[in-house]
């Protein structure tokens, strides 16, 4: 085989190199789902953002329409400070409100956005107003607890109810 | 000799063939410009370094992902998450098999012979003869093989990757069924480019970088005799796949600790 030969089909086999590249950035990765850099930035407060994490996706009706860029603590309020960007071409409302929801029963947690009524829309480096926070299993928990006792304790006064005559099998 | 001094002896030469190797980097390092200059002994080196271990590569990722696939819907189904059938296959290729698989077949399919090539020319004494001739063995044999074997490495990692996500395919959504589109857009929605791609083709350049080192040096220090040449063929196999599979274990712990 001659040079020629040899140099085809080494630029032959840069080219296989980059267009499997290519696949795995754009088929199997996601550099053409959500690139960056077209969107406009938002910040939302939550009191808890449970399970959160940075590239979390931001869903409205669930349909992706951002990504969750930073999470910080503000030091003087103790809330946590989540960085959003969204998409250039989705445009919402001043008064949208963003809950923090969870996909699935054990899925990961993403952003809802609630759109509002207000006639101006949100500008980049807006604050969104209202929010929701995470629901914290153990809060939860703690919480129906709580109820359950308070209740057992409303509806029962005396210590031990007696076990029932009639033998009810639970 | 007592037991003291042996371990001593065994230290010390352990030491001094890992100064060897690393003057031995460092000389190769400096030839590495003359290569530049000469890139058609490179692109020579990159076709039978690169383009002739295409087919292993290429069919050992065609199986791998055939065999991933196969394994992980068996093991998904019985949660109901087959979709994420794709995810798995691409997330364990992308970060941990392309590269470290790719390094193990490339130290086979090419580490050998480019010991076997360096060791036999230095049996037959042509290295030496080219020093005669005032030309450096270093930028004009080893320097070109190792710049190929450092660029040829990370393609066939992704090719290796590739092939084995497009294995997957076949095998999850041809024949057994599970939906197209979720295989793709689970995908897509988990796989960072930067993190997980990126990250695997860095893999997979360190693991050239040192496949192809142990290779050239190997031959480069043979013994003259062909049970030498045998001999370095061996260890060439058998020092890059230890590095390979030690060095992946501190990459991954670097690279992929934070989730």
């Amino acid at each position: 085989m001659g040079k020629k030969g040899t140099e085809t089909l080494v630029g032959l086999f840069v080219l296989l190199g980059i267009l499997g590249l290519l696949f795995l950035a754009l088929k199997a990765a996601n550099l053409a789902s959500f690139g960056g850099g077209d969107g406009y930035a938002l910040t939302a407060k939550f009191d808890n953002i449970g399970g959160l994490k940075a590239r979390a996706p931001v869903r409205s009706a669930g349909v992706t329409v951002g990504r969750v860029v930073s999470i910080t603590l503000d030091p003087k309020t103790y809330q946590g400070v989540v960085r959003l960007e969204v998409d250039k071409s989705y445009q919402f409302p001043k008064d949208t409100s963003a809950r923090i929801l969870t996909a699935g029963l054990l899925g990961d947690q993403y952003i809802g956005l609630e759109p509002g009524a207000d006639e101006k829309n949100l500008a980049a480096g807006d604050q969104i107003g209202s929010t929701q926070s995470a629901v914290v299993l153990e809060s939860l928990i703690s919480q129906f607890l709580f109820n359950k006792a308070a209740d057992a304790g409303a509806a029962a006064p005396q210590p031990a109810p007696a076990p029932p005559a009639g033998g009810i099998k639970k | 000799m007592n037991p003291l001094a042996a371990l001593g002896v065994h230290s010390l030469s352990v030491l001094r063939s890992l100064g060897h190797a690393a003057f031995f980097f460092v000389e190769l390092m400096r030839a590495m410009p003359d290569a530049m200059r000469r890139f058609g002994l490179v692109v020579v080196q990159i076709h039978a370094i690169g383009n002739r271990s295409l087919v292993i590569i290429l069919a050992s990722g065609l199986a791998v992902g055939f065999v991933l696939a196969l394994q992980l819907y068996y093991a998904l189904v019985t949660y109901g998450a087959s979709e994420s059938l794709g995810l798995i296959v691409n997330l364990s290729l992308v970060r941990e098999l392309g590269p470290v698989v790719t390094g193990l077949l490339f130290a086979g399919r090419a580490g050998t012979s480019l010991t076997a090539e360096i060791g036999l020319m230095k049996a037959g004494e042509q290295l030496a003869a080219m020093e005669m001739m005032a030309i450096d063995p270093k930028s004009r044999v080893l320097a070109p093989r190792f710049l190929a074997g450092v660029i040829s490495m990370p393609i066939l990692a992704i090719l290796f990757s590739a092939i084995g996500i497009l294995g997957a395919y076949v095998v999850a959504v041809m024949l057994i069924g599970v939906d197209a589109g979720n295989f793709w857009s689970i995908m897509q929605s988990k796989v960072d480019v930067w993190r997980d791609v990126a990250n695997g083709i860095v893999k997979s350049a360190v693991f050239g970088v040192i496949c192809t080192f142990v290779a050239l040096y190997q031959g480069y220090e043979t013994e003259a005799t062909p049970e030498g040449v045998a001999y370095a063929t061996t260890r060439t196999v058998v020092v890059s796949s230890l590095a390979v599979l030690g060095m992946d274990f501190i990459l991954t712990a670097l690279m992929f600790s934070t989730p």
